[in-house]
């Protein structure tokens, strides 16, 4: 059971989702607008949220920053439209998944437990990379001594790079392991994370140290 | 029009200048020059047959008769050199004397003065031959036998004539020059208004339909320039409504795919509870909830592809390339809708494309699913490089498309037997996997092979 915060406009598509989600055995708080979802963010602290685009007052993507701000709750978008412009922006506001309406439960469950499962895996043990230090069991990540707050996708995405410093993944590979899509995924996820995951963990973002691009390739880590 | 007949207007115009300017000017070089010539010779006879006339009269009332050879003689000098004087047998000349015997048989016949022109060498003479008359005290005038015969140079008169002749060249020659100036002008005050009319045509042809040309003074080609600036006026204002009720078409169909999500969303969250809530229900309301499970399925369905078919009518579609495997992405695309086992694949390996990978899966996904639900097994899949395109083909070994229906597959909401209108697609799935193919740069075609029907994407290798 997973407690989920769903913030959406539309009253029938709002029960809808409640009452699928809560038959996949979650516990679904809900909110009608950005205000009232930021305020019940804060007083029910809930695991993840799922988060309409289309929001009178502030919208979604306002609200996708704010909860980014504070704290590293996973945000899944709902986007009406599909187009390009929404994925975009979503990603960019920092979201670590978006699924397409109508959405069907199954399909969002299922995004909803790759999410919440990308914060287990990797050996246990510390890895230290330069000033950068990596404890795989107490998932935790320090620089320079001071902790550095990731979100399961950011830390499952530094996780799986340096399991092998120096190896090059491509988004396709990093899609599937780290996202865990199907082979259709959107690699803009990918690119997203990738820069989010750059602000907080690298000195120079023009010349990042840590996540390195093989252009025309994909990532790799280091090796440092 | 001939091979020697300029093909451009330029030339054509001035071609013809010339011609009529060489040909007046010849013509008129040649007829004054003949005129003036004529008056020239005229006037040189005239006067060296009065001079000869008025030499010999003075000579005459002096002669005895019948003259002896110093009379002869004397009246030889006093007409002047060239001259040969003559009477029965006597003969007094000097000079040069080409008088023929024609000139001589006229004389004697007319019994006048007679004239002919001869060229010895390469001069020119005009000899004059005239009887002596013997005017008797009453006045009678008889002929006395004594014939004069002189020669005279018309060298200076022919020069004359040349010098005429040299001077209409001259004349034409200059005119020529003028001629060509003429025609350039003419011709660019003709060429210029065709040529902005040319402008302008190809500018609305290109798509600018704001092109007009700027008329000048009032001739056919001021004219002709008003009634093509009223022609492009009137295909500015149709195509500006056309393309005014393309746009809110299109928009509405964007709007009404869009509306219908929301509805869609709820239906699509619901249906599921419903789907496993339906093992209690009675058998009627079972079977009606699977109806509603299946018809939201395909209504979601038909909205992603009208929002899908939207998207390209509006040029917002965009590719998202990355680095694919083409045989890697037929595979998925098998291997994701649970068909490897019901389709042949006949891979090249290592034919890496610059592709969006989803656009392509769309395309492989409507072509395969097509073959297996319209066609009949084997449903084959090969993949091969040809010149600058990889091609994928897709056959089945069914009953072939029929020949009806051939061009119009790519149509969209085409059904092919209008009883069968419930087929499990949207009617627009082959619409949109052509649009796809274009997107990349490649085409998509249908043809009907020996046993079955084939589609073959081509996509180009370039920016790999």
């Amino acid at each position: 059971m997973v407690a989920i915060l769903l913030i959406e406009d539309d009253p029938l598509v709002r029960r809808g989702l409640e009452l699928a989600l809560s038959r996949h055995g979650h516990d679904v708080r809900t909110a009608e607008t950005g205000e009232a979802g930021l305020a019940e963010f804060r007083s029910a602290a809930p695991e993840l949220v799922v988060l309409d685009l289309m929001l009178p007052g502030i919208d979604g993507f306002e609200v996708c920053r704010r909860i980014r701000g504070a704290g590293d709750v996973p945000v899944i978008m709902l986007t009406a439209r599909g187009d390009d412009f929404d994925v975009v922006g979503g990603l960019a506001a920092g979201a670590d998944d978006y699924v397409v309406k109508p959405a069907q439960p199954t399909v969002l469950d299922a995004r909803i437990r790759a999410v919440l499962r990308r914060t287990h895996g990797g050996s246990d043990g510390v890895r230290a990379h330069g000033e950068l230090k990596i404890d795989t069991a107490a998932l935790t990540v320090s620089l320079r001594g001071e902790t550095v707050s990731l979100t399961p996708t950011e830390l499952r995405l530094l996780l799986t790079l340096s399991r092998g410093p120096g190896r090059v993944f491509s988004r396709q590979q990093l899609l599937e392991e780290v996202w865990e899509h199907d082979y259709l995924g959107d690699s803009r996820l990918v690119d997203n994370c990738v820069q989010r995951l750059r602000a907080k963990i690298e000195a120079d973002l023009a010349n990042p140290l840590y996540v390195q691009t093989v252009r025309g390739f994909g990532y790799r880590f280091g090796p440092v | 029009m001939r091979w020697w007949w300029p093909r451009g207007l330029r030339p054509r115009l001035l071609v013809a200048f010339v011609l009529v300017t060489v040909l007046g000017a010849a013509a008129a070089a040649w007829s004054s020059a003949g005129t003036a010539s004529t008056a020239l010779v005229d006037s040189a006879q005239r006067r060296l047959s009065d001079a000869l006339v008025s030499q010999i009269g003075a000579v005459t009332p002096r002669l005895t008769y019948p003259p002896d050879q110093d009379a002869l003689d004397r009246l030889r000098s006093a007409a002047g050199p060239n001259t040969v004087v003559t009477y029965r047998d006597l003969r007094a000349e000097a000079g040069v004397e080409p008088a023929s015997d024609a000139l001589r048989a006229a004389v004697r016949s007319q019994n006048g003065l007679v004239t002919e022109r001869v060229t010895v060498g390469s001069t020119p003479w005009l000899v004059i031959g005239t009887p002596v008359l013997r005017t008797a005290p009453d006045g009678t005038r008889t002929p006395s036998g004594i014939e004069v015969y002189s020669a005279h140079d018309l060298t200076e008169v022919e020069q004359q004539i040349d010098g005429l002749a040299t001077n209409a060249a001259a004349t034409a020659a200059v005119a020529l020059p003028l001629a060509i100036l003429l025609a350039l002008l003419a011709a660019r005050s003709v060429l210029r208004p065709v040529r902005e009319l040319r402008d302008t045509a190809r500018r609305l042809t290109d798509g600018d339909l704001d092109a007009r040309a700027p008329p000048q003074g009032a001739d056919e080609l001021a004219q002709l320039t008003v009634s093509i600036n009223e022609m492009a006026e009137s295909v500015q204002t149709s195509m500006t409504a056309m393309q005014r009720m393309q746009t809110d078409a299109r928009r509405f169909a964007a709007d009404v795919s869009h509306e219908l999500r929301t509805p869609l969303s709820t239906l699509t969250a619901v249906m599921e509870v419903l789907e496993t809530a339906a093992g209690g229900m009675e058998p009627d309301a079972r079977e009606s909830a699977q109806l509603a499970i299946t018809e939201t399925h395909r209504l979601v369905r038909l909205v992603e592809d009208l929002m899908e078919v939207s998207r390209f009518d509006a040029g917002t579609a965009q590719l998202r390339i990355d680095q694919v495997d083409v045989a890697a992405a037929v595979a998925d695309c098998l291997r994701a809708r649970g068909w490897t086992e019901q389709v042949e694949l006949a891979p090249a390996k290592g034919i890496v494309l610059g592709l969006d990978r989803r656009r392509l899966d769309v395309i492989l996904a409507n072509l395969v699913g097509n073959a297996l639900r319209h066609g009949a097994p084997p449903v084959r899949v090969r993949i091969f490089l040809s010149g600058t395109q990889v091609l994928v083909a897709v056959t089945d070994h069914g009953p072939g498309l029929p020949k009806e229906v051939l061009p119009h597959v790519f149509d969209r909401f085409y059904k092919a037997d209008a009883a069968r209108t419930r087929t499990p697609g949207s009617g627009l799935g082959l619409a949109i996997a052509l649009e796809n193919a274009r997107l990349h740069g490649g085409t998509l075609t249908a043809e009907n092979v020996d046993g079955g029907a084939r589609f073959v994407l081509r996509l180009p290798r370039e920016g790999q």
